[in-house]
C-alpha cells in the first residue's frame, strides 16, 4: 500500500471520525439522562447544516417557522398538563419559553435573512433555530413518555425521526446544498494538507469530549442528570427536576448535532436525509462505547471513520454495508461478555 | 366447530367473497393483497415485540431474503415458485439464525440498535450486489401457478396470500397458546423466573426470533411473485420501521392486531399519498411527517392499539373453559432410602468484589423438614437462595442435593432436581391469567414443541399440564382467581399464586422467599396450614421469613444468619433463647 494513500485515508477517516464521535457523544448524553436513543439526532445536523447553508444564500429557513409552530403546541401542552393550577408565574414562564423566545428568534432571522450577514452570525442563529427545535421536541415527543420503557421511548424516537425528515425535504427541497467554510485557511504538513475547516473539526469535538467528561463526573448538577437516568422517581425524591434534565440533555444534544452539521457542510453536499446515515454512524459508535462511555465512544467513532474512509477507497459499492456490519462483531463481543443481569422491564 | 375456530370461518367466508362482488375495483384487490402480505410480517413482529419483548427494526431485510430467493432460482435458473417457497423460508430463517445468535442474547435496547443496524447493511448489500440486479432489482419473475390456472391478475394472487395470512394467524394463535408460547410471554419479564421452571431462555429467544422471520421471508416470497419483480426499496429500514408502526398501531400483543393494524396502516397511507399533496401542494413524502406524527401520538394516547380497545367494547366476552381435574401427570420418582441429607450446603461463600454476601455458610435440610432462614435485612438470605437455585454462581464451598454436587448448576438444572422457589420481589407475567402463570411451573413436565403446539398436536399433553396447574391452584385457595390477571391479584395473592407455580414443579424441596410478606392475619394461618400439609406429605420446605410469630410457629429448624455469617442454628425454643441472635436483632444489651 502507497504510503502517502494511507495517509491520506487516516486524514479523511479521523475527520469523519470526529464529527461521528461528537454525535455519538450526544447520543450517550441523551440517553444517559433521559433513556432516548435519540434517532432525530440526524434530522438536527441536516436542520443545523441546510439552515446555515440557506441562511448563507441569504434566504429565509423554514426551520424557523418551525421552532415557533412546535413552541406554540409547547404552549398549549404545558396550559392543558397545568390546567388544575395555572398561576400567573407557571403561565409566565411558559409563555416566555414556548411563545416569545422562538417568536424572537424568528424575527430576529426574517429581519436578518438576505442582509449579507457574517458566518458568524449565520452559525449562532442556526444553532438557536435548532436549539428551540430539540428543547420543544423534548416537550412534545418525549416528556409525556418520560415514564414509559426504553422500547417505547425508541419506537417513539422512529415516529420523530420520519416526522422531521418530511419536514426537512419541504422546507430545504430534494436538492443538495453546501454552505460556506468557516475559515478558509490551509497548511502542509509533510503530503497532508489540513484546512482551518478540519483543525475546527477536531478542536470542537476535543473541547466537547473533555467538557461533557468533566460535566458529568466532576459537577453536582452532571451527576443530578445521571441520577435521573437511573431511576426518575428517587431522583425526584431527592430534588432533582427530572423534567429540567431532560430538556438541558436534548438542548445540548441538538446544539451538538447542528454544530456537527455545520461543520461538515462546507465539505459534503448533505440533501435533507443524508443527517439519518451519519446519525446511524454516531450511534454505531455510541454502541460500542455501551451508550455509557464518553471516551470508549470518541474512539469507537474514529475507528468508524477510518474504516469507512478505507471501505470507500477499496470498495466503495459496499462502504455502507462495511461500516453498518461493523456492529455485528461488536454485538458478539457484548454478548458474550454480557452480564447476567436481570432487568424489570415491561 | 369449537368456538375458538368461528369468529375466524366468518372472517375467512367474508375475505373468500370480496374480490367476487361484481364491480369491485381492482385497486382494491391490490390494497388488500398488499394489506395480507404486511400483515403477514407484522403477525411475526406481535410475537416478536409484542409478546415476547424483542424489538426489531429489521423484519424488512427478512422479506427481502425471501423475494431475493425465489427471484433468483425463478429466473436465472428456472426453478418453479413451490419448490422456490421451502428454500425462501429456510434462507431468511437461516439468517435469522445466525443474526438471532448474535444479537437475541442482548438485553433491552441493544437488540432493536442492533436490528436497525443490520436492517440497513442488508439494505444496502441487496442494492450493491450484482446477481441480485443491483439497484434495478430482477424483473420477469415467473407468476405462481396451479396446473394451468397462472396468477397474474391481483384477483387470483390474493387467495394465496389470504390464505397464507389465515394459516399463519391460526398456528401463531396456537402457538401462543401451548407450553411454548407460554415460555414465549414470560420472556418480557425478564428470565430468571422463566429459568427457575426449566425455561432455557435463549432458545425461546431464538424460536420466535426465527418464527417472525420466517413469516416475513414468506411474505417477502409472495410479493415476488405478485409484483413479478424485486427491488431493495420495499426491504429498507424505512420498511422495517413500518413494519412495526402495524404491529404497534393494531396492538403489539395480539394476532388479529397485526391484520387490523395492517388494514389500518396500508389504508390510510394510501389516503394520505392522494390527498396530502393535493391539501397541502407540497412534494411528496408528506404522509410520512403525518405518519412519524400520529405514531408519536398513538404512544402518548393508546399504546396498546386498537385491537384490544376494540375487544372490551364487545358485548359478549368469550368464557373459558375449565381444565379438567382428573387427568394427572406422572408424579416425581423420589428416591426411597435417600443417601445423606436432601440439601446439604458445605462452607458456601459469595462475594460481590470487596463484599462477602454469604461467608462460608453450611446448614443441611432434612427429608420432610421445615427449614427457616432468618436474620436481619442484608444478612445474605435471599443471595443464599440464589446460590442453591444457580442464579448466582457461587465465589466457594459445595452444595448438593441427596449427595450430588449441584455447584454452580443453571438454574433449568437446579428445577430438575425437585428444587423449586419463589421469589421475594413477585416474578409474575402481570398480564397473563392466574392459569397460565401456573402453568410455567410445570413447564419441565410437558414435552411438545413449536412445531406440534402450532398443529395442536399438544393439547393432551396441554390438558395435563392445566389440569395440574388448576389442582395446584385449588391446593392453594385461589381457585376463584383462575381465571384473572395475575397483576390484578394483591400482592400477597400474588405471592401465594408463586407458591403455586412452584408446586407445579411437584418438588421434593421448595424455596420460599418471604411467603407470609403482604399476607393478612388469616391468610399467613392458612400458609402455615398448607405447608404443614406439604411437609407431612413428603416435602421439605426452606423459607426466609421475617415474620418471627410465623417462624417459630412452623419451622422445625431456623437457621440464623448475620452479615453473611451462620450465627446460630437450632430449634425455634432454642433460637429464641440464643444471646447472640438477640444481639444481632437488639443489639448488644445496654
Amino acid at each position: 500500500m502507497n504510503t502517502t494513500i494511507m495517509l491520506f485515508l487516516v486524514q479523511d477517516g479521523i475527520t469523519n471520525g470526529a464529527i461521528y464521535a461528537l454525535l455519538g457523544l450526544a447520543l450517550v448524553l441523551v440517553f444517559a439522562v433521559t433513556r432516548v436513543i435519540l434517532i432525530p439526532q440526524g434530522e438536527f445536523v441536516t436542520f443545523g447544516a441546510l439552515t446555515y447553508a440557506t441562511l448563507s444564500a441569504g434566504n429565509m429557513p423554514g426551520t424557523a417557522q418551525l421552532a415557533v409552530v412546535m413552541g406554540v403546541m409547547a404552549f398549549g401542552l404545558d396550559l392543558f398538563a397545568g390546567r388544575r393550577s395555572l398561576h400567573p408565574r407557571l403561565v409566565g414562564r411558559a409563555f416566555a419559553i414556548n411563545i416569545l423566545l422562538p417568536v424572537a428568534i424568528y424575527a430576529l432571522t426574517s429581519w436578518l435573512a438576505g442582509k449579507n450577514t457574517p458566518i458568524a452570525v449565520n452559525i449562532a442563529l442556526s444553532l438557536l433555530i435548532v436549539a428551540a427545535i430539540g428543547l420543544f421536541l423534548y416537550r412534545l415527543v418525549f416528556q409525556p413518555l418520560a415514564h414509559t420503557s426504553v422500547l417505547v421511548l425508541l419506537i417513539a424516537s422512529v415516529g420523530a425521526h420520519l416526522a422531521l425528515q418530511g419536514l426537512g425535504l419541504v422546507f430545504f427541497g430534494a436538492e443538495g446544498q453546501r454552505g460556506p467554510t468557516i475559515s478558509d485557511a490551509a497548511f502542509m504538513v509533510g503530503p497532508l494538507r489540513f484546512t482551518g475547516q478540519s483543525i475546527a473539526v477536531y478542536a470542537i469535538t476535543i473541547a466537547f469530549i473533555v467538557g461533557l467528561w468533566l460535566f458529568f463526573g466532576l459537577t453536582l448538577y452532571g451527576k443530578a442528570l445521571r441520577a435521573t437516568a437511573v431511576n426518575r422517581l428517587g431522583a425526584r425524591l431527592v430534588g432533582i427536576r427530572t423534567t429540567l434534565s431532560g430538556q438541558i440533555a436534548f438542548l445540548l444534544a441538538s446544539v451538538i448535532g447542528a454544530l456537527s452539521g455545520i461543520l461538515i457542510v462546507p465539505i459534503t453536499t448533505l440533501y435533507y436525509d443524508t443527517g439519518f446515515l451519519i446519525g446511524l454512524k454516531g450511534f454505531i459508535a455510541a454502541i460500542i462505547g455501551g451508550l455509557v462511555s464518553y471516551p470508549l465512544t470518541a474512539v469507537a467513532a474514529l475507528v468508524v471513520g477510518t474504516v469507512e474512509a478505507f471501505s470507500s477507497f477499496y470498495a466503495s459499492n459496499f462502504k455502507e454495508v462495511i461500516v453498518f456490519t461493523l456492529i455485528l462483531p461488536v454485538l458478539v463481543l457484548r454478548s458474550l461478555a454480557a452480564p447476567a443481569v436481570e432487568e424489570e422491564k415491561d | 366447530m369449537t368456538q375458538r375456530l368461528l369468529p375466524i370461518s366468518i372472517f375467512a367466508a367474508l375475505m373468500a367473497v370480496i374480490p367476487l362482488i361484481p364491480g369491485m375495483p381492482p385497486f382494491w384487490i391490490v390494497l388488500l393483497n398488499n394489506i395480507g402480505l404486511a400483515a403477514l410480517v407484522a403477525m411475526g413482529l406481535v410475537l416478536l415485540t409484542g409478546v415476547g419483548g424483542l424489538t426489531s427494526f429489521g423484519q424488512a431485510a427478512f422479506c427481502g431474503f425471501g423475494a431475493y430467493t425465489t427471484a433468483v432460482l425463478s429466473t436465472a435458473y428456472g426453478v418453479s415458485p413451490w419448490l422456490t417457497l421451502p428454500l425462501s423460508l429456510l434462507v431468511s430463517g437461516g439468517a435469522a439464525v445466525f443474526l438471532g445468535l448474535v444479537t437475541v442474547r442482548l438485553s433491552g435496547h441493544y437488540l432493536p440498535l442492533g436490528t436497525i443496524a443490520w436492517g440497513i447493511g442488508l439494505y444496502y448489500l441487496f442494492s450493491k450486489l450484482e446477481f441480485l440486479g443491483r439497484n434495478d432489482g430482477i424483473t420477469g419473475i415467473p407468476p405462481l401457478s396451479i396446473g394451468t390456472l397462472k396468477m397474474l391478475d391481483a384477483g387470483t394472487i390474493y387467495y394465496a396470500i389470504w390464505i397464507a395470512v389465515l394459516i399463519c394467524a391460526l398456528l401463531s394463535m396456537n402457538l401462543l397458546d401451548s407450553r411454548t408460547g407460554r415460555a414465549i410471554r414470560a420472556l418480557r419479564r425478564g428470565h430468571i423466573a422463566a429459568e427457575a421452571f426449566g425455561v432455557q431462555t435463549p432458545r425461546a429467544k431464538l424460536l420466535v426470533f426465527i418464527y417472525a422471520a420466517v413469516l416475513a421471508g414468506l411474505s417477502g416470497w409472495l410479493y415476488a411473485h405478485f409484483q413479478r419483480a424485486a427491488n431493495p426499496t420495499p426491504f429498507g429500514a424505512h420498511a422495517g420501521i413500518e413494519y412495526l408502526f402495524i404491529a404497534v398501531v393494531g396492538g403489539a400483543g395480539y394476532v388479529w392486531g397485526a391484520v387490523l393494524g395492517a388494514g389500518i396502516v396500508v389504508i390510510l397511507k394510501e389516503i394520505l399519498q392522494s390527498y396530502l399533496p393535493l391539501l397541502f401542494r407540497g412534494e411528496g413524502q408528506l404522509e410520512t411527517i403525518v405518519f412519524g406524527i400520529m405514531l408519536v401520538l398513538l404512544l402518548q394516547l393508546a399504546p396498546t392499539g386498537v385491537w384490544p380497545w376494540l375487544m372490551g367494547r364487545l358485548p359478549f366476552k368469550a368464557a373459558r373453559k375449565r381444565p379438567d381435574t382428573s387427568l394427572t401427570l406422572p408424579a416425581r420418582e423420589r428416591p426411597a432410602a435417600a443417601p445423606g441429607a436432601l440439601l446439604q450446603i458445605d462452607n458456601a461463600r459469595k462475594q460481590f468484589g470487596g463484599v462477602i454476601a454469604v461467608n462460608d455458610v453450611s446448614f443441611d435440610v432434612q427429608a420432610r423438614e421445615i427449614v427457616a432462614l432468618i436474620g436481619p435485612n442484608g444478612a445474605g438470605k435471599s443471595t443464599t437462595f440464589n446460590l442453591i437455585t444457580g442464579v448466582l454462581t457461587s465465589t466457594g464451598g459445595t452444595i448438593s442435593v441427596h449427595g450430588r454436587n449441584i455447584d454452580n448448576a443453571p438454574p433449568q438444572e437446579v428445577v430438575k432436581l425437585g428444587i423449586a422457589r419463589t421469589f421475594q420481589h413477585v416474578k409474575l407475567v402481570p398480564d397473563m391469567s392466574v392459569l397460565e402463570n401456573v402453568a410455567i411451573g410445570a413447564h419441565l413436565r410437558g414435552h411438545s414443541g413449536a412445531i406440534s403446539s402450532m398443529l395442536r398436536l399438544d393439547r393432551s399433553d396441554e390438558a395435563k399440564l392445566l389440569a395440574e396447574a388448576a389442582r395446584q391452584i385449588e391446593r392453594v385457595g385461589l381457585i376463584d382467581q383462575i381465571d384473572q390477571p395475575a397483576g390484578s391479584l394483591s400482592l400477597g395473592q400474588q405471592r401465594i399464586v408463586e407458591i403455586a407455580r412452584a408446586l407445579c414443579v411437584d418438588p421434593m424441596l421448595l424455596l420460599l422467599d418471604e411467603p407470609a410478606a403482604g399476607l393478612r392475619h388469616m391468610e399467613k394461618q392458612r400458609l402455615a396450614t398448607l405447608l404443614r400439609t406439604l411437609r407431612d406429605g413428603g416435602m421439605s420446605v426452606l423459607l426466609v421469613e421475617h415474620d418471627m410469630g410465623f417462624v417459630m410457629d412452623l419451622a422445625d429448624r431456623i437457621v440464623v444468619l448475620d452479615f453473611g455469617t451462620k450465627i446460630a442454628e437450632g430449634t425455634p425454643d432454642a433460637i429464641k433463647r440464643n444471646p447472640d441472635v438477640i444481639k444481632a436483632y437488639l443489639g448488644a444489651a445496654a
